[in-house]
């Protein structure tokens, strides 16, 4: 069987991408703890299968203003990875670098907007390089390209992108704790099912 | 009482004066609301992708797709009592909403052609239309006017 839509994945499929992306967690909570120069913990990340409604709804609703970066992968996996950070996240960060929050963050200085798609950039590539070091894989990421918008309109490109394959979209949801609080960051993976499969067959799991 | 009635993504709706349909934070996405003045009717369809023939799998859901979305928008207005020949459209959305250089993230821009070009098919005049740049619109539809609301994070609301 090939695999032609994420549908068709099962909890052993999920299971591997969950801990994919708790290795992929752990080390860009390292790298951030390195760049913050505090300690930075995870939970175990939740990989779920969510329509696209639902995940506008999981991030606040298709109206929310947040975060998007994203990320094209390109070698021996094809897709894109979609960051969408909120509010909390971005200001968290600017906190522990310059000592000031991010109050509304359609109203950042470049200074903000730069450290911010910088941490974008460095949690993609730890998480990418989880990707290639277990499977042995060569995936080349892009710089992330990021915009500040309606959650809805952020999710419209991999909804997009899904919309040819399948209905649902694959979701990592990423519990950060930083300091004294946790922080929420959240993942949407678009691979191509072809590369899925490659995928999968490099880590010895039947699809 | 005036009802606002919400429209899914790759959904559509169709409502008589004094109601508004709205739909949320279109994309790449088109909204397209036609309009019958003569009969205050008005409808709003929100499509993702250009056209259903390019599609290879789920071709299900036909108000995904500008072609088949459309066509379903004019006929349920027609069955509300609308006139295809006094309709008119206003169309917002297809915004490219990250800058990268690539046939898949120009999807807003191909969208935006296709609902162009298949409401010059079903001659259906284009009246208004706030489309392209970088940015997501949610769109305000009112029955009573005919007029257009698009609101986006960063700009004022513009009507048209």
């Amino acid at each position: 069987m090939s695999i032609q839509n994420v549908e068709q994945l099962q909890d052993m499929h999920l299971d591997v991408l969950k801990e994919i992306g708790n290795i992929g967690s752990g080390n860009a909570a390292s790298a951030l703890s390195q760049l913050l120069q505090c300690e930075t913990d995870i939970t175990v990340p939740s990989v779920k299968m969510l329509d696209f409604g639902d995940a506008v709804n999981f991030l606040g609703g298709p109206e929310q203003i947040a975060i998007g970066m994203l990320v094209n992968l390109e070698g021996d996996i094809n897709g894109m990875m979609l960051y969408v950070l909120q509010q909390s996240f971005a200001s968290r960060m600017t906190s522990a670098l310059f000592g000031s929050p991010i109050e509304d963050l359609t109203n950042m200085n470049e200074m903000e907007t730069s450290f911010i798609s910088e941490v974008g950039n460095i949690m993609a590539a730890s998480y990418v390089n989880a990707i290639a070091s277990l499977t042995g894989m060569t995936i080349d990421i892009s710089v992330p390209v990021m915009t500040v918008d309606m959650v809805g309109a952020i999710l419209s490109v991999p909804a997009v992108q899904f919309a040819q394959v399948g209905n649902k979209v694959l979701f990592i949801d990423d519990s950060f704790v930083f300091g004294d609080g946790e922080i929420k960051s959240n993942m949407i993976l678009v691979p191509e099912m072809s590369s899925l499969e490659t995928l999968f067959v490099r880590l010895g799991v039947s699809v | 009482m005036a009802n606002v009635v919400t429209v899914g993504i790759a959904d559509l709706n169709v409502v008589k004066e004094p109601d508004t349909l709205v739909t949320y934070a279109l994309g790449s996405c088109v909204g397209i609301c036609l309009y019958d003045s003569d009969k205050k009717i008005a409808g709003l369809a929100h499509i993702m992708l250009p056209l259903s023939t390019e599609a290879v799998q789920n071709v299900d859901n036909k108000r995904r797709y500008a072609d088949t979305g459309i066509d379903e928008l004019i006929r349920d207005m027609v069955s509300r009592g609308a006139s295809p020949a006094r309709m008119t459209a206003k169309i917002a959305g297809g915004a490219q909403m990250f800058s990268v250089k690539s046939s898949v993230f120009n999807i807003g821009e191909r969208n935006v052609e296709s609902v162009k070009k298949i409401l010059a098919a079903n001659r259906i005049r284009i009246i208004g239309e706030e489309t392209g740049l970088n940015f997501g619109r949610t769109v305000f539809f009112h029955a009573d006017t005919g007029i257009m609301e698009v609101r986006a994070a960063t700009k004022e609301t513009k009507f048209v």
